[in-house]
């Protein structure tokens, strides 16, 4: 709960800044005029977790509360902020939790270095199914 | 009445059980040979128990007895007669039901239909089935019971959940079970071929249409459940690295992993105990999915929370079935020589490949599910792992597994020369090049992944029917003709999801009736929004008429549902499907000024993401049926296919 009432105050500016003729959050349901930063948006909030959802993208959510924070990160996008500046201010504002791409630090590096380890173990073990090339 | 002799039905399946396993394991001792004929017999009844128990949950469910808390919980007089049905797996206590009902069906199977299987394997297969049923009768039975009574019973039931109210989801579960449980019966072989120190080829004979039957039910059903959330959730996605998929994903890795290497058992009598091993993991990834999903530890601590027991009881039945497997291979490995072994260069060393790149995916995967329950227990923190994750990390080796798959099946057995290779798989590598080159011509700027999707997709879809050149079709074995399907298959999905991913088109508007609007070759006129009474819902529908070019107008109607027991809203999409791709339409809600959200997007090629699914698939059923009908011709196998070039 108090994960909600912290985002409704974050997001409490984007709700005044649209206009009251128009939607609510005219930028939760509509694309930004650039295809290019529509583009940028969409990668984005692809990788950004609907907080209220089970294990749903904001990018695939009915949650009014997706819908919001798709509207910030388009409004972010068109002022010209880079996506990874905006993800790390939305981290910094809900956790780690809110991100689907796990960050690479103290915590998360064996995730990152699974695939190589996993590799090097498994092609060892393959090696002693082999038999020794005669030529 | 109904719910007691159901209850009544799963207490002596559950003694049966028991009994089962007790008659098989005796059976393995000197002087126990009496014993081995009532083994059969006793599984087979306790099927008969377990199924007479479904029956009953499933007629209380059609008939709404809301005296029963389960379906006073989960169903209501007023859901329509189908999802009446479904409900009784849309529900934990139903769900496990259902999971033990089709183990006990496995096991009966087994034992009315093994026929290779020396004697002794067989009996301490079917007691292995009887000891995996006999725990989950237990987690039903003390923490799960499906048939307890209320009190007294409500006026009416809660309703069932709108977003399952859907003919994909009263149907996919079921598959997808069978699928999971029947990994069940490669787990019990393998235990059994443990305990007789029996590993070898006739063993992987055995086992091999086994594991192709449950490979097939899980394959069907996780296409399935992925064109169900694709329509049914409204965004166009089609598969989210959501646990719950997860959880079915990692049997399905495993599964192929075992189909692959259990044919090198077979032909060549080599990997053994890798074998062995993947059969304990195929099913230990069903259970550990099983727990996964079942314990909501994933998705939702709370629900785990709320109900410790059970989370607790599937986790000791876990460490109890692998932990014992583990330790009963770790004991008896030793005794088990490792098999022939073989070139590098060969068709053994493709598979060996193809099985070290899918065990790597599949430890991926897990890890990548897991890893937020360790972070949080190591920092208290939660994190989250996602699609970005496992794209980048999966992705890559999926990629490079396909290309395998190309290569493998042109290679020979045993020793094969890396020229001679190169010289078959030729034709195929230059059309991979050309698509490369007609890709990067027409539609620049594609990000990596889609690109090297798409080139690869044409050189594997030309090397997976390969093994048919220059062949007697009609003399060609139901097996090389299943296998050529399922890599077919492979093939065709991956270009719908390499198609999908580079060239979506997606509108996002608020728009009036009467307004046009466009989506990739689309002219969208919004013509309608109409309330639409439905059976225990209401919507409000829209009518879309979308023309391209000259072509026929199409009228699609995505609605709104608005369900008042439970009260929730669902968006019914609306798709139509033309040859080359899928307008996928969705109406949202309504915006001040008479306007309404509408969702629009083109997806060229998309089908080709299931259509692949139902191609492997039908390549398994080929196989399956080319491995279980008698044999005529027995030469076949030992030269293998590589007999084209």
């Amino acid at each position: 709960m108090k994960r909600v009432i912290a985002l409704t105050l974050i997001l409490a500016p984007t709700v005044s800044w649209a206009d009251p003729t128009m939607a609510p959050e005219p930028l939760s349901y509509t694309q930004l005029p650039d295809p290019a930063q529509e583009a940028a948006a969409q990668a984005l909030m692809q990788t950004i977790r609907c907080v209220v959802c089970q294990g749903q993208s904001i990018a695939d959510s009915d949650a009014d509360l997706a819908g919001d924070m798709r509207a910030l990160v388009r409004q972010k996008i068109a002022a010209g902020e880079k996506p990874e500046a905006i993800r790390a201010w939305l981290i910094q504002r809900y956790g780690r939790w809110v991100s689907y791409r796990p960050p690479v630090d103290a915590v998360t590096w064996p995730l990152w270095a699974a695939p190589i380890l996993l590799l090097a173990v498994g092609g060892l073990l393959a090696r002693s199914a082999f038999r020794r090339r005669r030529t | 009445m109904i719910a007691e002799a159901g209850l009544a039905a799963l207490w002596i399946a559950a003694m049966l059980a028991a009994l089962q396993a007790f008659l098989g394991l005796g059976s393995l001792k000197a002087g126990g040979e009496e014993l081995l004929r009532a083994v059969r017999p006793v599984a087979v009844a306790q099927a008969v128990m377990t199924l007479g128990a479904f029956a009953a949950l499933m007629w209380l469910f059609y008939s709404t007895d809301l005296s029963v808390e389960l379906v006073a919980e989960d169903s209501a007089s007023t859901v329509p007669t189908l999802y009446r049905i479904a409900g009784t797996w849309g529900n934990h206590e139903g769900s496990m039901l259902l999971w033990v009902t089709i183990l006990a069906i496995a096991g009966a199977a087994v034992a009315l239909l093994e026929r290779r299987l020396p004697e002794r394997t067989l009996a301490a297969t079917i007691a292995a089935q009887g000891v995996i049923a006999l725990g989950f009768f237990a987690f039903l039975l003390f923490s799960s019971n499906p048939f307890a009574r209320l009190d007294i019973a409500p006026a009416e039931g809660n309703g069932f959940n709108p977003l399952l109210q859907d003919p994909g989801l009263a149907f996919h579960p079921p598959t997808l079970y069978v699928g999971y449980v029947g990994l069940s019966v490669a787990f019990s072989f393998a235990v059994g071929a443990l305990l007789t120190r029996d590993v070898g080829p006739a063993f992987a004979k055995a086992m091999r249409p086994w594991v192709l039957g449950a490979w097939v039910f899980l394959t069907l059903g996780i296409t399935a459940g992925s064109y169900w959330a694709y329509y049914e959730l409204g965004w166009g996605g089609w598969w989210f690295w959501d646990p719950t998929e997860n959880a079915s994903l990692m049997p399905w890795l495993a599964a192929t992993a075992l189909l692959h290497s259990v044919t090198v058992l077979a032909t060549r009598d080599g990997l053994r105990a890798w074998t062995v091993m993947l059969a304990v993991v195929a099913f230990s990834m069903s259970m550990v999915g099983t727990f996964l999903v079942r314990s909501g530890i994933l998705t939702s601590v709370h629900a785990f929370a709320l109900d410790p027991k059970r989370g607790a009881f599937i986790l000791v039945l876990l460490a109890l079935y692998i932990g014992g497997a583990l330790a009963l291979f770790g004991a008896r490995i030793a005794t088990v020589a490792e098999g022939n072994r073989f070139d590098p260069v060969s068709r053994e060393g493709a598979l060996v490949i193809n099985n070290l790149l899918l065990s790597v995916i599949l430890a991926l995967v897990l890890i990548g599910t897991l890893y937020p329950l360790a972070a949080e227990s190591m920092t208290g923190e939660k994190l989250s792992v996602g699609p970005p994750y496992f794209n980048a990390t999966a992705g890559p080796l999926a990629l490079i597994l396909v290309a395998v798959m190309a290569a493998g099946p042109a290679m020979r057995w045993r020793r094969d020369e890396i020229v001679a290779v190169a010289r078959r798989i030729a034709i195929p590598a230059a059309l991979t090049v050309i698509a490369l080159v007609a890709i990067l011509l027409l539609a620049p700027g594609l990000r990596i992944l889609p690109l090297l999707g798409l080139t690869l997709a044409a050189g594997v879809a030309a090397a997976s029917v390969a093994p048919l050149w220059k062949r007697n079709l009609r003399r060609t074995p139901l097996f090389t003709w299943g296998m050529v399907m399922a890599h077919l298959g492979a093939a065709v999905s991956l270009a719908g999801m390499a198609s999908e991913s580079a060239f979506t088109k997606e509108t996002l508007i608020a728009a009036r009736p009467g307004e046009t609007v466009s989506v990739g070759p689309y002219a969208i006129r919004f013509a309608a929004v109409d309330p639409v009474p439905g059976q225990n819902f209401t919507a409000v529908q829209a009518t879309l008429i979308a023309t391209r070019g000259s072509a026929d107008p199409i009228t699609l109607t995505p609605a709104q549902r608005t369900f008042d027991n439970p009260p929730q809203t669902t968006s019914e999409s609306a798709i139509a499907t033309r040859w080359d791709g899928q307008l996928y339409t969705v109406v949202g809600e309504p915006v001040p000024g008479g306007r309404w959200q509408l969702r629009l997007w083109w997806k060229p090629f998309v089908t080709l993401i299931w259509l692949g699914g139902a191609l492997i698939a039908i390549g398994g059923a080929l196989s399956l049926l080319g491995r279980s009908l008698p044999r005529r011709k027995v030469v076949a196998e030992s030269t293998g296919f590589a007999r084209f070039g």
